[in-house]
């Protein structure tokens, strides 16, 4: 293991940004690359790292990885804005992974993201850990963009049990993950269900996960189950429900439940009666893939999104809801 | 006529409400629309200013006047420049949908409501940290349709700039895909408002309406603007960390190689770096806020090969 401050980013009054990348494996190969958190809410990912790290130190030093097999893992590149509690770069609010493939001679953010960008360059496969847009906690899956480069069979080999695949929209272009998998790596972006709070079960998930894509490539020998069967499907297959009402939002499933059709999922209350202003129903038989975790909901946000158990039945039924609305 | 675009239930006790003014009737019609980013407040004044002097000859008008002077009306009331809640920038998240989340709901009820107009004008005033001049950006894809409706609008400075699929997210990309043909003014600062720039804005607008036949009083004289292409604009950004003290005004002449300011370090008492004019020309960007760090943009100078 080589630890290593891959550049740094002097400011105004505070120490410098120093961000550190763990290499491990033979030097000069670049097989595998992690980045972790690029905002700065993103402790649960910053914290899969570190456990990612622990298990490769561990790994290396029984000689357990291959003489093909070099790795980089950079675990937080928002210090500066973790600190202070801050989600988006703290100067100016801007989003590190709205930067991508990032400008050297640009602004800061632009200037960061170019220079982990050179750092993650090269590496035949990339994992980014990270977190969703939405306020909420999603099932631990991968999410592939399609960018006509995407290589979803391979990302069978993390044993997870979904794969997600994006139709990038335009403001997905300047995301690491459509420019990385541009600059020929192949490129898989990890969500487990936290992200300011440590789920220490779903990180070890993500861990052995990584690990035991390693170890189907025969670049690891670390004893990892097989894990579980992916299934592939597009994004747009979810199916959210959204209510029309704003209020206090009441889960009477959790994310992972099995639903059937019109089984109620959650109650939108009156915040300050407590009377009943929505009940929330399944619109298709499905898994709970996402739920909205604060207490206070808008009208038309999302509250959950179900993944239907049969394919192509969620726009159908998506569109009957709406019109019900 | 005051209208509401939009309504969505807030979690308690409130809705969140679009609303526009509607002055006129009949074609053409022509919406102003402001406050995207709840940090720019320059179309404020552009709207009361353009709302009192059309109520007030109204006999002048032919056709609609729309303003919307509040896209976001939760991030002006909190001094937020993207939507409070889910912090995201409102023009990214264009042209919406009816199944997303609330955010690209309220995107594309706001289209659908301006889309078919004869002409959107889309005011926007920089941010906190820059102080622009007056001047109107139009992707180099829609140049050909828009700059002859530039010279109205009395703005010192059109900018073509290239296309980039991230800007295909803003309500002006999503207008003019629609076919509504949207200008975007970028004038003044954050949080500020410049009163002779509204009054300058205003007076494009009028003019803008003559020529499309909507306004028949008489219009004070406007002056076209400059052109620039990408090519011609020279950036100048800091390379230290710092406070950065301006040596020049906003908006003169400067020449290549000019002082243009300091970034100090105000713990020692030394200079970090002295940043010069890479090019002759007009400097129609300079930073406003001192802090600066590595990469932060100081100023844009229109000089160079056009």
């Amino acid at each position: 293991m080589r630890e290593e401050v891959l550049f740094t980013l002097d400011t105004p009054y505070r120490q410098p940004l120093a961000v550190k990348g763990w290499f491990f494996g033979t030097p000069g190969r670049k097989t595998l690359a992690v980045m972790g958190a690029l905002r700065g809410n993103e402790i649960q990912q910053m914290y899969l790292c570190s456990q990612l790290i622990q298990h490769l130190c561990a790994l290396e030093q029984a000689g357990g990885l291959s003489q093909d097999c070099g790795i980089l893992v950079i675990p937080c590149a928002n210090q500066f804005s973790m600190n202070v509690g801050r989600r988006f770069w703290a100067a100016d609010n801007t989003d590190i992974n709205r930067m991508f493939p990032g400008y050297d001679a640009g602004e800061t953010t632009q200037r960061i993201a170019a220079r982990i960008f050179a750092a993650l360059q090269g590496y035949t496969y990339g994992v980014h850990v990270t977190s969703l847009y939405l306020p909420g906690s999603c099932l631990p899956h991968l999410r592939i963009m399609k960018t006509g480069y995407q290589t979803p069979e391979t990302a069978r080999a993390f044993g997870l049990p979904y794969i997600a695949l994006r139709e990038p929209h335009p403001y997905d272009t300047t995301t690491l993950n459509y420019n990385w998998q541009i600059w020929n790596t192949e490129t898989f972006s990890l969500y487990t269900p936290a992200t300011e709070r440590i789920d220490a079960p779903a990180a070890l998930q993500g861990v052995e996960a990584v690990l035991r894509f390693l170890q189907s490539r025969e670049l690891c020998r670390c004893g990892v189950g097989p894990g579980e069967p992916s299934r592939i499907f597009a994004e747009e297959t979810l199916c959210n429900v959204k209510p029309t009402a704003g209020g206090l939002l009441v889960h009477q499933v959790s994310l992972g439940s099995q639903v059937w059709r019109s089984q109620p999922l959650a109650e939108v209350l009156d915040p300050c009666s407590g009377a009943v202003r929505q009940t929330l129903r399944a619109p298709v038989d499905g898994r709970v893939f996402f739920v909205h975790e604060a207490c206070l909901i808008n009208g038309y946000d999302v509250a959950l999104r179900i993944l239907p158990d049969k394919a192509g039945e969620s726009q159908a039924q998506q569109e009957q809801q709406e019109q019900q609305a | 006529m005051i209208q509401e675009v939009v309504r969505v239930p807030l979690a308690v006790g409130e809705d969140l409400v679009i609303q526009k003014r509607r002055i006129g009737s009949g074609g053409p019609r022509l919406c102003v629309v402001t406050g995207t980013h709840g940090d720019e407040l320059e179309g404020q004044y552009v709207a009361w200013r353009l709302n009192r002097l059309l109520q007030d000859n109204l006999s002048h008008l032919h056709g609609t006047v729309d303003i919307y002077p509040a896209l976001n009306p939760l991030g002006i009331s909190t001094m937020t420049r993207g939507m409070p809640l889910c912090d995201l920038d409102m023009n990214r998240t264009f042209p919406g949908g009816r199944d997303g989340a609330m955010s690209e709901l309220i995107a594309a009820r706001l289209t659908e409501d301006i889309t078919g107009a004869d002409l959107c004008i889309d005011i926007h005033a920089s941010n906190i940290f820059l102080r622009e001049i007056p001047q109107v950006r139009i992707n180099v894809n829609t140049a050909d349709k828009l700059v002859p409706l530039t010279k109205y609008l009395n703005m010192n400075l059109l900018w073509i700039h290239a296309a980039a699929t991230v800007l295909e997210s803003t309500l002006a990309h999503s207008l003019n895909a629609a076919g509504t043909p949207t200008l975007v003014v970028e004038m003044g600062i954050g949080i500020r408002i410049t009163r002779a720039f509204g009054e300058q804005l205003l007076t494009g607008i009028l003019s803008l309406m003559a020529h499309l036949g909507m306004w028949d009083a008489p219009v004070a004289p406007i002056a076209p603007p400059i052109v620039s292409s990408d090519g011609a604009v020279s950036f100048v950004n800091a390379n230290f960390p710092g406070m950065f003290f301006p040596a020049v005004e906003h908006g003169v002449r400067v020449e290549q190689g000019q002082k243009l300011g300091v970034i100090a370090d105000p713990l020692t008492g030394g200079i970090r770096e002295t940043l010069h004019s890479p090019a002759a020309g007009l400097l129609f960007t300079l930073r406003e806020y001192p802090v600066v760090y590595e990469g932060s943009l100081i100023a844009r100078v229109l000089g160079g090969s056009v």
